[in-house]
C-alpha cells in the first residue's frame, strides 16, 4: 500500500535538529549508514517529512529521492506523524476473521482520517498492525500502551471519547 | 585472457572467462532480447525478458547479468525460454497503456518490437488492479507519462549517471512507481534537462514537449517570417529515422527537407558556432591577460548550464559569459539580420532544430532576449524534425542534397565539431593560437582533446604562453572536474563541459536507438565521424576566416567582446539551489 504523506506542517525544534546533525556527522562519508541515520531520525522526529530526509540527504551527500525511495521500500518507515494517543489496530490473521478491517473503518470514519495518518491537531493516529500475539481478545487494539479486546465497532466512540477530553 | 569452452544452442564456443550469456551469445550471433539491461549503468537483471536455459541449473538464468563458466550449455530459444519471455511480457502488458496508435513511441517501442517477436496475441490476457499512474509534464522540456512506464529503471540509472538522481523507484511491489521524492513533481529538484532519462526509455513513459505544432502554426501564418538553424549533431543523427546507417551524414537532405516544410529561411547554427569561438576566444584572453577567473568554462550546453547553477552555485563566475550558440544565433537574426533585411523583429519567428531537449528550457531563460523579444521563440528535437518530415509526407531518401541559405547558412569546419566533446575545445584552440601567436595553427587538429573519454586533458604551448585544457562530459564527469576547481587543486586555463556523455551527438533529442544496438556498437564515435570528416573536407577550418562572421562584425558589433557584442551575444547565470523552496 501507499504510504500516506503527512499534510501537517513540520514541527521541528532546534534540539532535534541538533541530535540528528550529531548523527549524520558520524555516519557522514559511509553510505552503508544511511539507513541507520534514517532509522536514528524517525526515533528523534517520530516520522520522516520531507524536510528531515532533506537534511540527511544534505547531511550524508546522497540524493533526496534516494532517501525517499528507500522510505517508501521499507515498512519501518514513517511518512506521518503518531499522535499523542496512537491506534494500533490489529490486522493479524485471528483479528482480521473477528472482523478487525470494522474496526479501521469505523476509526477511519470518526476521526477523518486514513490508516497511516495523524490527525490534524496531533491527538490521534491510526494505523495498522501485524499481531500482538492477544488472538484470545480478537480483535483486538491498543491506545499508545492500553489494550482494548473483543471489540465491535459501535466501542470505538466510547473509545475515543475516554482520550478526548 | 582466460576462456571458457560453453556450448550456446547446442553449438560449441570459446568465450573470455567472465562474460555474462548475454556477451557470449553475441559472440556466437545471437541476440538474446533485453529490456531493462544497458551495459554499465543498469545491468540489475529485474525485467526477466532476457531469461535463457542452463543445463543443470534449477530455474531460467537472466542472461545480462549471469556470467558464463567451464561446460556451461546455454539454450537461448527453447520452448520454455519462449514461453517464459511472453508470459513476462504479458505480465507486463496487464498494467501498461496500450493506446500503442497514438504513442510517440509507435514504430520504435521496445515492448512493441518484443510483443512482436514473441507473439503476444492476447495484451489482456492478466489484466487485473491498475496503480494510479503518475503524470508529470511540470518542465518546460520533457512529460513522464507513467502509464507507459515498464519500471526498467533505464531513466533512473540514466540520472544517477549523471549525477543527478532527481528520479528513483519509490514504494514498493505493485505499487512501485517512477518519480520524484514526495510524489512531488520533477521542477521541485534540480532536473537539469538533459533527456538522458528520454533517450534511454524503451517505451513511450517519457519523451520530450511537443513543439512542433507551434512551429507548424508559424509557418502557416503568412505574417510570420519563420528562420530555421540546425546544430552540428543533427545532421549527424536525422538518418536514423530514415533507415540511413549511424553514423551517416544528411546535411544536404536536411537542408532540402527543411526547405520543402516551408521555412522562410534555412539557415545553419555552425555560423553562431563560429560566432561563439570569436566572442569566448577573446574573452578568455581577456581573462588571461588580466588576471580574470581562471579556469574558464564553456557556456554552450544549456544541461551543463543548470547543472552547474544548481550544484555548483558558488563557482558561477567560471562560466564564459557567451550566450550558447543557438541564442547567439537567435539574438543575431532578430538584430542585425532583421535590420538588414528590413524585417519587423516581431514578425520574425526563429526555430532552432537542437539535438538537445534542455534548449527548450534554454530558450524560456531571463537575459536571452537581445532584440527586447525571446532570441529564440521554438526548439525542437531531431526526433521532432523527423516527425515533421514523416508528416508533411516528404520522402527523405529522394531528396536531392541541398545548401543552407546565406550568408547565415555558412559554417567552418571547426564550427562543425561542436558536437561532439572536445571539438568546442578544439574549435578554440585554433582561433586562440592565431589571436595569440599570429598565425595560424600549423595542424588544425588537436587529436588530444578527440575522443569518448569522459575526461581529457592537453597541454599546448602557444605562443610562449603554456595552456592547460580539460575537455569533460556528462555531467558525472563535470563533477569531478568541478570538485578540482572548487577545491584548487587543478591549474587548467579552459575546460569544455557538455551535459551529455560524448557531447551533443549523444544528445537528449537524438533518435532513439534500442538497448540491442546501444549495448553493442559505440554510437557516440560514429556519430562523432561524421562532424570530424565533415570538418577535414573543408576548405575553411578556423572560426576567424567565416566571411560571414566577418561581414557581422564588419557591420554590426564591431569588435570581439565589443559593447554591442556583450548586449546581444553574452548573457548572466542564476543561482539556483538543489530544492525548488
Amino acid at each position: 500500500m501507499l504510504k500516506k504523506i503527512s499534510k501537517i506542517p513540520f514541527k521541528g525544534t532546534p534540539e532535534q535538529e541538533a541530535q540528528l546533525q550529531a548523527v549524520i556527522a558520524e555516519c557522514k562519508g559511509d553510505n552503508s549508514l544511511l539507513m541507520h541515520v534514517m532509522q536514528q531520525a524517525q526515533g528523534i522526529y517520530g516520522y520522516l517529512p520531507l524536510e528531515v530526509q532533506k537534511m540527511i540527504a544534505d547531511g550524508m551527500d546522497v540524493p533526496v529521492e534516494k532517501v525517499y525511495g528507500i522510505s517508501t521500500f521499507y515498512a519501518q518507515f514513517a511518512l506521518s506523524p503518531k499522535g499523542e494517543y496512537n491506534i494500533s489496530v490489529c490486522l493479524g490473521t485471528a483479528c482480521y476473521v473477528k472482523g478487525a478491517q470494522d474496526l479501521v473503518d469505523k476509526l477511519c470514519e470518526e476521526l477523518k482520517i486514513d490508516a497511516g495518518e495523524c490527525t490534524e491537531d496531533g491527538k490521534f493516529s491510526i494505523e495498522a498492525c501485524r499481531c500482538i500475539g492477544a488472538c484470545g481478545l480478537a480483535p483486538v487494539l491498543t491506545v499508545n500502551d492500553e489494550v482494548y479486546g473483543k471489540l465491535v465497532a459501535d466501542d470505538i466512540p466510547g473509545i475515543l471519547a475516554k482520550y478526548q477530553a | 585472457m582466460e576462456m571458457v569452452n560453453i556450448k550456446i544452442n547446442g553449438m560449441p564456443l570459446s568465450v573470455p572467462n567472465g562474460s555474462t550469456i548475454l556477451e557470449a551469445a553475441r559472440y556466437a550471433g545471437i541476440d538474446i532480447p533485453t529490456l531493462c539491461y544497458m551495459k554499465e549503468i543498469n545491468e540489475i537483471g529485474a525485467c526477466r525478458i532476457c531469461m535463457v536455459e542452463v543445463k543443470g541449473a534449477r530455474s531460467l538464468v537472466s542472461a545480462c547479468v549471469f556470467p558464463v563458466n567451464e561446460g556451461m550449455e546455454i539454450f537461448t530459444n527453447s520452448e520454455k525460454v519462449r514461453k517464459s519471455r511472453k508470459t513476462t511480457l504479458e505480465l507486463i502488458l496487464s498494467t501498461h497503456n496500450r493506446e500503442c496508435l497514438s504513442c510517440v513511441r509507435s514504430g520504435n517501442c521496445e515492448l512493441q518490437a518484443l510483443c512482436l517477436e514473441y507473439g503476444v496475441d492476447n495484451p489482456g490476457r492478466f489484466d487485473g488492479a491498475q496503480p494510479e499512474y503518475g503524470f508529470d509534464a511540470s518542465m518546460p522540456h520533457m512529460v513522464r507519462d507513467n502509464s507507459k512506464c515498464v519500471l526498467c529503471r533505464r531513466c533512473v540509472a540514466a540520472c544517477a549517471n549523471q549525477a543527478v538522481s532527481v528520479i528513483g523507484a519509490n514504494a514498493r511491489g505493485f505499487d512501485t512507481h517512477i518519480g520524484s521524492a514526495f510524489e512531488l513533481d520533477i521542477n521541485n529538484f534540480a532536473c537539469i534537462a538533459c533527456g538522458q532519462c528520454i533517450v534511454n526509455c524503451p517505451t513511450g513513459a517519457l519523451y520530450e514537449t511537443d513543439d512542433t505544432a507551434k512551429v507548424l502554426a508559424a509557418i502557416n501564418d503568412p505574417e510570420k517570417f519563420v528562420v530555421v538553424q540546425t546544430a552540428p549533431a543533427v545532421r549527424a543523427a536525422l538518418g536514423e529515422e530514415f533507415g540511413y546507417e549511424i553514423g551517416t551524414d544528411v546535411e544536404g537532405k536536411m537542408a532540402a527537407a527543411l526547405r520543402r516544410l516551408g521555412f522562410d529561411k534555412v539557415f545553419d547554427t555552425n555560423f553562431s558556432a563560429d560566432l561563439t569561438i570569436m566572442e569566448e576566444s577573446h574573452e578568455l584572453v581577456e581573462r588571461v591577460k588580466n588576471g580574470g577567473v581562471l579556469p574558464m568554462i564553456t557556456s554552450c550546453s544549456p544541461g551543463w548550464i543548470k547543472y552547474c547553477e544548481h550544484y555548483y552555485p558558488d563557482q558561477l563566475d567560471h562560466l564564459s559569459t557567451c550566450k550558447s550558440p543557438q541564442q547567439m544565433f537567435g539574438a543575431t537574426i532578430k538584430t542585425w539580420y532583421a535590420q538588414n533585411m528590413g524585417i519587423d523583429p516581431e514578425k520574425i519567428y526563429s526555430v532552432s532544430v537542437m539535438p538537445c531537449t534542455a534548449k527548450k528550457f534554454e530558450v524560456g531563460r531571463d537575459d536571452q532576449n537581445a532584440a527586447g523579444l525571446a532570441d529564440v521563440d521554438a526548439s525542437i528535437t531531431t526526433r521532432e524534425l523527423a516527425k515533421m518530415i514523416k508528416g508533411a509526407g516528404i520522402n527523405f531518401r529522394l531528396l536531392p542534397e541541398e545548401q543552407f541559405d546565406n550568408p547565415l547558412g555558412e559554417g567552418t569546419g571547426a564550427a562543425v565539431i561542436f558536437g561532439a566533446t572536445g571539438g568546442v575545445m578544439e574549435a578554440a584552440l585554433r582561433t586562440a593560437v592565431k589571436a595569440l601567436t599570429g598565425e595560424e595553427a600549423a595542424d588544425p587538429e588537436f587529436t588530444e582533446v578527440r575522443g569518448m573519454q569522459g575526461v581529457k586533458e592537453a597541454t599546448y604551448s602557444v605562443g610562449g604562453l603554456d595552456i592547460k585544457v580539460c575537455v569533460a562530459s556528462g555531467t558525472k564527469n563535470a563533477k569531478a572536474v568541478m570538485e578540482k576547481v572548487k577545491s584548487g587543486e587543478c591549474d587548467y586555463t579552459f575546460i569544455e563541459i557538455m551535459g551529455c556523455p560524448g557531447g551533443c551527438i549523444n544528445g537528449g533529442g537524438q533518435p532513439h536507438q534500442p538497448a540491442s544496438v546501444v549495448n553493442s556498437v559505440d554510437i557516440k564515435a560514429l556519430r562523432a565521424s561524421v562532424l570530424y570528416k565533415s570538418d577535414a573536407n573543408k576548405d575553411v577550418r578556423v572560426s576567424h576566416e567565416n566571411s560571414a562572421v566577418k561581414r557581422v562584425y564588419d557591420e554590426f558589433f564591431g569588435e570581439p567582446g565589443s559593447h554591442k557584442a556583450h548586449e546581444v551575444l553574452h548573457t548572466s547565470y542564476v543561482k539556483r539551489s538543489l530544492y525548488n523552496d
